[in-house]
């Protein structure tokens, strides 16, 4: 049986007194041994900062394996559970405090999944957010492999004292390559 | 708190209110009819539709690029008891008092795209109240707030992939996305599946909807067949007796990518 998906629809100008929670940021407790910032900027295709945009992350532990506990809502700062959620601000700006994740696949290039949501994008877009790491590894990688070498930077975060850095560009020259997971 | 404002104002071809409902319906039909000839079926919504004019900067120019999930991606979060109250999906009874409106039930299944039940995980909702008003300090539209709706929700699917929500049938409202612009009723839902890549935010419609012709965000589906999958069913059998009416409305989420065997040795 093969049924035909529902559409999606823009998060909209509202969700912010509803998606958005205490602590959805907050993958692990700032200051925990290994904790670092995950943050970036919205962008759209002027360069102007997206000032309503939703950004969920979800990602394996520092071991590279993929948990399955609850308790992401109302976090309880013991469980990692892998996934966190949090608008923008004003300046278009998020961030996120996690730990770096592992590769589920030992050797392989470790990343965090993303979605994307905003007023004005009619579906949420899904990306990648690599660890910076060596050409060897990236090269490797059979998605980064993929992409043409001039937009590849767009999926790779840079370091700064605090982290990550990730900024997401909906459209523009240096816009993010978003994915599309449908068979082929 | 010193925040930074954005340097520049949002463009102006979003929310200046700036054109008349009859350019935006007749870019509406040119699409529609563009979409006819293409003798295409497009499933999903387009990203790139300037009549929804917020849109205009905010959507990619390049295709997707294709991707075979692995990892993460094959796999979704768990939500469970400790993050989700089941009086949480109940939005009348968040307040002291009853809210005003149509007391109605919302429920369906949570399927994957071959029509197994997506079970145990999260459907979030929040909506308007009955007079078209959010709580939301962005909403200015001067319709009265209800001070026993709040207008959001939560639950958990069932074994089975059923939802259920007791709420109020939310009010059209204006926006300024052209002049007179207004929104068909409508639920925002947002679903998870058993992998990262079914990700779903989308908006459940009511039958009938005058304003479906006219709303550039329901018509950003060019296909009626996908449109039509976003209105619920009216329900007698979900109707209760002297206290609610109801409708069904069932979400189909794309095809998974882990096979049986590994959803059970999971
Ligand atoms: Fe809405």
């Amino acid at each position: 049986m093969s049924l035909a998906p529902t559409p999606g629809q823009t998060v909209g100008p509202f969700f912010g007194f509803a998606l958005p929670y205490a602590g959805g940021d907050r993958l692990v407790p700032p200051g925990q041994p290994g904790a670092i910032r995950l943050h970036g900027r919205v962008l759209d295709g002027a360069g102007d900062p997206v000032p309503d945009a939703l950004v969920e992350i979800w990602q394996a532990d520092p071991d590279g394996r993929v948990v399955q506990q609850p308790g992401s809502l109302l976090r309880d700062d013991w469980t990692f559970t892998g996934w966190g959620r949090t608008e923008t601000d004003r300046t278009g700006r998020y961030s996120f405090t996690t730990v770096e994740p592992g590769a589920t696949t030992p050797g392989a290039a470790p990343y965090v999944a993303v979605t994307v949501f905003a007023r004005g994008l009619l579906d949420r877009l899904l990306t990648r957010a690599y660890l910076p790491a060596p050409e060897a590894v990236l090269a490797s990688d059979a998605l980064l492999a993929s992409v043409a070498p001039d937009r590849r930077h767009t999926l790779i975060t840079t370091r700064d004292e605090h982290g990550l850095v990730f900024d997401i560009r909906l459209q523009g020259p240096d816009e993010t390559v978003f994915l599309d997971h449908a068979p082929d | 708190m010193a925040a930074v404002t954005p340097s520049s104002p949002p463009v102006a071809s979003s929310d200046a209110a700036a054109s008349t409902q009859e350019e935006i319906s007749a870019e509406i039909d040119q699409l529609s009819r563009e979409y006819a000839a293409s003798g295409r079926v497009e499933e999903r919504v387009r990203l790139d539709y300037p009549p929804y004019r917020s849109s205009v900067l905010r959507h990619p120019t390049k295709d997707p690029h294709h991707a075979d999930p692995e990892g993460i991606e094959l796999w979704a979060p768990v939500f469970g008891q400790r993050d989700v109250d089941p009086l949480e999906a109940d939005l009348t009874i968040q307040h002291r008092g009853e809210p005003i409106g149509e007391r109605l039930v919302v429920t369906g299944r949570v399927l994957d795209g071959e029509g197994r039940p997506v079970r145990h995980q999260l459907v979030e909702v929040w909506q308007a109240n009955a007079g078209g008003r959010y709580i939301h300090k962005r909403d200015q539209h001067p319709a009265p707030i209800d001070p026993s709706f709040t207008g959001v929700g939560r639950c958990l699917t069932d074994a089975d992939g059923w939802y259920r929500f007791t709420t109020i049938k939310p009010g059209p409202y204006p926006w300024k996305n052209h002049r007179n612009a207004w929104r068909p009723a409508h639920i925002h839902f947002s679903v998870f599946g058993r992998e990262f890549t079914q990700r779903l935010v989308t908006q459940m419609y009511f039958p009938g909807d005058p304003l479906f012709a006219l709303d550039p965000i329901y018509q950003a589906i060019t296909d009626q067949a996908a449109r039509d999958r976003l209105v619920a069913t009216y329900d007698h059998g979900v109707t209760t007796h002297e206290w609610s009416t109801g409708y069904r409305w069932d979400i189909v989420l794309t095809g998974s990518h882990r096979t049986p065997f590994e959803e059970e040795s999971a």
